[in-house]
């Protein structure tokens, strides 16, 4: 046991530098107008590509330089905060309900309803994901609301897949066994006693989901199929910076370094989070 | 063995039905009529008329989906919208490219990893199992797509050894009769034509290859490490065998099962990553014709692609549940 109180020592940081970089990105997105040092659509030719402010040839007041229509990437950069969190809270959360609900009904009642819910899962898994993601937005229009409609429609058997498994296995415990036997319905057994135990689970997965859900995005709009040109995201960002990489490659490197650091806080904090809900760690 | 066999093809027919239903259901509910966007402006109702019923489309939608199936069946996709070609063809055209390209990710991947695994088991405990692990994480943390774009950065612009876009220096001429350039200039030992391949593949096949590198190294150092504990390993020991060989010729051989499953699982997650990294890279292959196609809104041709890529994962799913059966003496005899 000395040693499972090492790891959850250890685990520490890994929560706390995850979380912190999550709710920096959430406060930045709240408060983009506020702190946004320019108008993140705001063009000036005249101010196009400018290095950011340790370079030679940089103006003041851009830190991270301009685009090719002289925007100001540090301005994109928060503004591009908001689009990332709402796919990341909104697809996660619907395709958590969504997979947990049918993963849930799958576990718990087994025969037919686990039957014909784990074959559409397998016909599911049999779509390559950002093809289909690109297939369902280009269907339903690009926009954000398509873009988190097409990750929940996909992602949901993530979900689904671990919920059923975990559920499976609470169902044999005993406390459901004598749950029934105190007369309780099998609705009232499934939400009051087995779904508690099958949600450290849920948030685990919910948190690594939302972390896909924002590259998902960045691809999608790297491809020009989320949000309009009037909003600024990172993956249109850098589809522009991969266009003059060449001449400045800012606006390239600094929303990938946004976009990686925030999917590596969702998936820290989703890892932190399973060490800190494993029994046998604790 | 043979009924387990005829029941796993069975259920992965299934699954393909499955999914022409739902890409036949998904193309019918798309706002816009789909024979209008086949004909060039202006055409007459009676045109129209000749069309749907050609499609069938004037039928009851269960009958449809027969017609189409029927059709699909026969490799007969329909004509593309916006190329005004054979989808069959078209996908023909490019299925090679992405091949080739996710097989060479598949090599470099399960060389990378392995090496890695290896490395790291036989130096266990000590400092280079330590940098394998923390390699082996920031390389998960990073998607393919991002991968891309930082091997663009490193080995396109910082230091150009690189080329960051297509599959081919359009330049060279190309004696081949195939779409499998990479085998045929090895075929014919045109080394002139395979380096300027590989010179073009080698970026995003790395970029597809990283993070299942990862994968493949964290499973088969675990295999690796419970295999060196057991009983035969300790009785090749006492026979005075040097630890490497031991590892080599015996643990190895013991620990590759699961990492071989589970390379073949993520395979799948391979080929459906070419989609984006071949946009990236601007490589002419199935992937970035795909995002074209949905751009276009060209409905045959992205019918077509998505059966393709699901014919694909399914081929894959299936071979390596044989494998799996094959390799596996406790599941042969299941």
């Amino acid at each position: 046991m000395a040693d499972a109180r090492a790891i959850t020592v250890r685990t520490g940081p890994r929560l706390w530098l995850s979380g912190g970089w999550l709710t920096l990105i959430a406060l930045a997105a709240i408060f983009a107008p506020l702190i946004s040092p320019h108008d993140p659509l705001a063009q000036d030719l005249m101010l196009g590509k400018l290095p950011p402010a340790w370079i030679a040839g940089h103006e003041p007041g851009y830190l991270l330089g301009t685009d090719s229509l002289g925007r100001d990437v540090l301005s994109r950069l928060i503004s591009a905060t908001r689009p990332a969190l709402i796919v990341a809270m909104g697809a996660g959360l619907a395709a958590c309900i969504l997979g947990s609900a049918l993963g849930l009904l799958a576990g718990f009642f087994g025969g037919w309803a686990d039957r014909i819910i784990s074959r559409i899962v397998d016909i599911w898994m049999a779509f390559p994901p950002v093809l289909l993601s690109i297939l369902l937005v280009a269907f339903f229009n690009p926009s954000l609301q398509s873009v988190i409609i097409a990750i929940a429609i996909i992602d949901w058997t993530r979900f689904c897949r671990v919920v059923r498994a975990e559920t499976m296995q609470q169902r044999r415990m005993d406390y459901v066994e004598s749950a029934r036997a105190m007369g309780r319905t099998s609705l009232a057994t499934l939400f009051r006693e087995v779904l508690p135990n099958v949600l450290p689970a849920i948030i685990v997965l919910l948190s690594l989901e939302m972390g896909i859900a924002v590259i998902v995005e960045a691809i999608l709009s790297y491809v020009n199929l989320s949000v309009s040109t009037d909003q600024a995201t990172w993956g249109s960002m850098i589809a522009e910076g991969r266009g003059i990489i060449y001449q400045a490659w800012w606006v390239l490197v600094f929303p990938m370094i946004a976009l990686f650091l925030t999917v590596l806080a969702f998936s820290q904090f989703g890892e932190g989070l399973k060490e800190r809900f494993d029994p046998v760690l604790r | 063995m043979g009924r387990n066999l005829l029941i796993r093809i069975g259920s992965t027919m299934v699954t393909l039905f499955g999914v022409a239903f739902i890409v036949f259901i998904l193309v019918r509910v798309v706002p816009g009529n789909p024979i209008a966007m086949m004909l060039p402006p202006g055409a007459s109702d009676a045109d129209i008329a000749l069309l749907t019923a050609h499609y069938g489309l004037d039928k009851p939608i269960l009958t449809q989906f027969w017609i189409w199936l029927g059709r699909a069946l026969q490799g007969d996709f329909g004509t593309s919208i916006s190329l005004r070609q054979d989808v069959m063809g078209l996908i023909f055209g490019r299925l090679p490219a992405t091949l080739e390209l996710a097989t060479l990710a598949l090599l470099i991947a399960v060389a990378l990893g392995g090496a890695l695994a290896i490395t790291a088991a036989r130096f266990r405990g000590t400092a280079a199992e330590t940098g394998i692990d923390l390699a082996n994480g920031a390389s998960l943390a990073m998607p393919d797509f991002l991968w891309g774009l930082t091997l663009i950065l490193l080995f396109g612009v910082a230091f150009p050894v690189f080329a960051i876009s297509g599959r081919v220096s359009p330049t060279l001429d190309l004696p081949f009769v195939s779409g499998f350039y990479l085998i045929e200039s090895l075929l014919r030992l045109r080394l002139d034509i395979l380096l300027d391949l590989l010179r073009h593949m080698l970026m995003p096949a790395l970029a597809l290859a990283l993070p299942l590198a990862a994968v493949i190294a964290q499973l088969l150092k675990t295999s690796l490490k419970e295999a060196m504990q057991q009983d035969y390993v300790m009785l090749a020991r006492t026979k005075g065998f040097s630890e490497t060989r031991v590892l080599l010729s015996e643990a190895l051989r013991n620990a590759v099962i699961p990492t071989l499953t589970l390379a073949g699982v993520q395979f799948t997650f391979l080929i459906g990553g070419t989609v984006i990294v071949e946009r990236l890279f601007s490589y002419e292959g199935l992937g970035n014709m795909a995002i074209d196609a949905v751009i276009n809104r060209d409905l045959p041709l992205i019918q077509g692609i998505v059966l393709v890529f699901a014919l694909l994962f399914v081929a894959i799913n299936l071979l390596v549940d044989l494998s799996y059966a094959l390799l596996n003496p406790r599941l042969r005899h299941g």
